[in-house]
């Protein structure tokens, strides 16, 4: 899609893309049928203008959109719950702005006022009904604990420390009931501390006091959510005071409108929930690729020299060494870091290796892009290099002009507005919800170093003559299991999170998985990975399903920093080998082609499947297992493990 | 009342409801706009509120009875801020 402004400078194009005018342009282009750049003005307009009537115009023309949008597969559907004690609805039209411009298309239910308890007890709710794929349980303390929030005077410790526990058990037996009965995501609020206690600095020296219990009954929840799979809790306590309780709140609103919430930080409470929705939904961001040059340290390294740049433990470099933590952090939730900058290469390396501030260094990096051309192509190859598609790419410039290229080059991209103010720049990573994870796999937490073994992999691959000669060097092992405890979440999140080489692209939650698991019929494996440069952990994932004679593929898929080294042939192998053992005479699956995942479009063929049916683009494919010839690889060493680890999760 | 805190409210308007600004004049109100119910108020309050950073008492809210009293409002409390 062409964008008429993309060669204006940002300067000349911000006359035309006030808010005003971006509304004006907005309703033409929708008007000229011209959808895709009406969506980006349309983000474009949310991000210049977050307030609350500019979320009522933007949900109004994303459901114009919708239908259009929808059959380019250009936002992801997600369907959230809201369960309250308070009035949300102004949040919503913020809260589906918000997600729009993260790329997902948001339809929310809001639940009666306080009526949660039956919702998540009675399987006919509205709320199951609905079907969501997620749910928040947004109950304020005085609805959650009225005794402690209001009578707490009255109390004897006993009665007051039995009503704590009472409030505890109650979230525990509908978050049982709610589990019992849907596999959504579920989000809940933590409860607020009051700002005041009754009985004033009392009331903090002693641990039963009136803020101690409300802190103990958080904990509980907290102990409790860790039990359940996709059960998540939010830490509503802190959210206030990270805005400040006497800010965040409006008591004439709570008392005429029942909303507690003031004007100004309802989009917090929007952001909040989007922090937890951009991962539940798989928008999340996969790698961020940083600028070097008044980004990453201030002052321009080309001019101002090694000692001349800003960067370290004083003012004003420690603004630069805040955002390098914040990089840090990332990474060690497994994003990786990128660098994309117009530099002379050496003159930035030798500040990457040797300047004495610096707290990222080189080897943080698994991609740099150090060189004149222009960003976007740099951007393209980074995506290339490190296998991921565009949309995993995050791009943190201090440049306006850069972003604004970035953004009309490559829509796919999330751009991070930086702040004019240095020392804002890491409060900006850190709030970006496309970082946000709500599980972390040990594959997350060594991925750097994984990426850098993959580079010394594709230089070992160009010295040998044949493939066969290059598998046999790598000297591959891998470990066939099924599904555990252990490993739920990882294959839960590569369901969700694989692209390229998967088959049919379901996407699952760990309780989706976990209900699989314990049927008989569905058999899921897992493959772990590792070789002479390094481990790549847990990478594929097959689930299949017997029917009568036959055995039925439902999800294949490999990670793609292993394709093309037939991994994924042993995968099949044993598919088929374990399917044969339990005495079935094919092995069927269906491909679904979507816009990424073309590497696996011929696999079923290359492994001698036949073609049964098409359906559209989509098709059937079976194995006869009675005359099969699949086999693992011989330069694979296999571990198969066949009971799966016994589970101790609810 | 100036021109700009009219043309203010009325965008405000304009996006609340759901209805082009050049529709909406200051005698609009819940009688002649469909939308404008109970819970379109309260997102036209948050909404005045936020843009002006002004806080509206029940009174106020119970007051606003069309476009005109909105932006009368707006000033009154503008003008008693400074």
């Amino acid at each position: 899609m062409s964008d008429s402004t993309s060669n204006s400078t940002p300067d000349s194009a911000s006359a035309e893309r006030n808010p005003s005018n971006l509304r004006a342009q907005v309703d033409r282009l929708i008007a000229e049928g011209a959808f895709d750049l009406a969506a980006r003005r349309l983000a474009e307009l949310w991000r210049r203008d977050p307030a609350s009537g500019t979320a009522s115009f933007v949900t109004l023309r994303i459901d114009e959109l919708r239908e259009k949008l929808r059959d380019r597969l250009t936002l992801t559907k997600f369907k959230l719950a809201i369960l309250r004690s308070f009035t949300v609805e102004p949040i919503v039209p913020l809260l589906r702005a918000e997600a729009f411009a993260y790329g997902i298309d948001l339809e929310v239910h809001v639940g009666d006022f306080n009526t949660y308890v039956q919702d998540m007890l009675d399987a006919q709710s509205p709320l199951y009904r609905f079907a969501p794929n997620a749910v928040v349980l947004a109950v304020r303390t005085d609805q959650a604990a009225p005794e402690l929030w209001r009578d707490f005077a009255d109390l004897a410790p006993e009665a007051a420390q039995q009503a704590a526990e009472r409030v505890v058990r109650g979230y525990e037996q509908w978050i049982g009931a709610f589990r019992k009965h849907s596999q959504a995501a579920l989000i809940v609020h933590s409860l607020e501390r009051p700002s005041s206690p009754s009985l004033g600095v009392l009331d903090d020296q002693s641990e039963a006091g009136q803020s101690g219990l409300i802190r103990q009954i958080n904990r509980d929840l907290r102990r409790i959510a860790t039990g359940f799979h996709g059960v998540y809790s939010l830490d509503y306590d802190a959210l206030v005071a990270r805005h400040g309780s006497e800010h965040w709140h409006d008591e004439r609103k709570w008392l005429t409108a029942r909303l507690p919430i003031a004007a100004g930080y309802l989009l917090q409470m929007a952001r909040e929930w989007m922090r937890f929705i951009v991962p539940l939904s798989g928008r999340t961001a996969k790698v961020l690729v940083v600028d070097l040059d008044n980004t990453l340290w201030g002052g321009v390294i080309g001019e101002d020299g090694m000692a001349g740049i800003k960067v370290g433990a004083e003012y004003p470099g420690a603004a630069y060494q805040a955002l390098q933590r914040a990089l840090l952090d990332l990474s060690r939730k497994g994003i990786l870091l990128a660098v994309c900058s117009k530099n002379n290469l050496d003159d930035a390396m030798e500040a990457l290796e040797n300047h004495p501030g610096m707290l990222v260094r080189a080897k943080h990096f698994a991609a740099l892009r150090i060189n004149w051309t222009d960003k976007a192509q740099n951007l393209r190859e980074i995506a290339q290099e490190l296998n991921v598609g565009i949309d995993a790419l995050a791009f943190l410039d201090d440049n306006p002009f850069e972003r604004e290229q970035v953004r009309a080059a490559l829509p796919e991209v999330t751009v991070i507005d930086l702040p004019r103010n240095p020392l804002e720049y890491a409060l900006a990573v850190r709030n970006c919800a496309a970082f946000e994870r709500l599980t972390l796999s040990a594959e997350d937490q060594q991925r750097t170093e994984m990426y850098a073994a993959q580079k010394q992999r594709a230089g070992a691959e160009q010295t040998f003559q044949s493939k066969e000669d290059f598998f046999r060097f790598l000297e591959q092992e891998a470990e066939l299991e099924p599904v555990s405890d252990l490993t739920l979440a990882r294959v839960a999140q590569l369901t969700q999170k694989t692209n390229q080489f998967n088959l049919t692209t379901r996407r699952y939650t760990e309780p989706q998985i976990a209900e699989m698991a314990n049927k008989r019929e569905w058999h899921i494996f897992s493959i772990k990975v590792r070789d002479r440069f390094g481990d790549h952990g847990l990478v594929g994932v097959a689930i299949a399903h017997d029917l009568g004679e036959q055995c039925e593929v439902d999800t294949f898929l490999l990670s793609c920093r292993v394709i093309g080294r037939t991994v994924e042939t042993a995968l099949l192998a044993h598919l088929a080998e374990s399917a044969a053992q339990r005495g079935r005479k094919r092995l069927v699956g269906w491909f679904l082609p979507t816009k990424k995942n073309a590497p696996a479009r011929d696999f079923y063929q290359q492994h001698g499947f036949e073609r049964q049916e098409a359906n559209g683009a989509a098709s059937l494919w079976a194995l006869d297992l009675t005359s099969s010839k699949l086999r693992s690889p011989e330069w694979i060493k296999l571990k198969v493990t066949t009971e799966a680890t016994p589970g101790g999760k609810n | 009342m100036t021109a700009s805190t009219f043309e203010q409210v009325r965008n405000i308007a304009s996006d609340i409801f759901g209805i082009p600004a050049d529709k909406i004049t200051a005698e609009s109100s819940p009688e002649t706009i469909e939308n404008w119910d109970s819970m379109q108020h309260l997102n036209l309050v948050l909404a005045i509120e936020e843009k002006f950073g002004v806080q509206l008492d029940p009174e106020d809210i119970e007051a606003m009875k069309n476009i005109d009293a909105v932006a009368t409002l707006v000033e009154k409390l503008q003008s008693a801020a400074r």
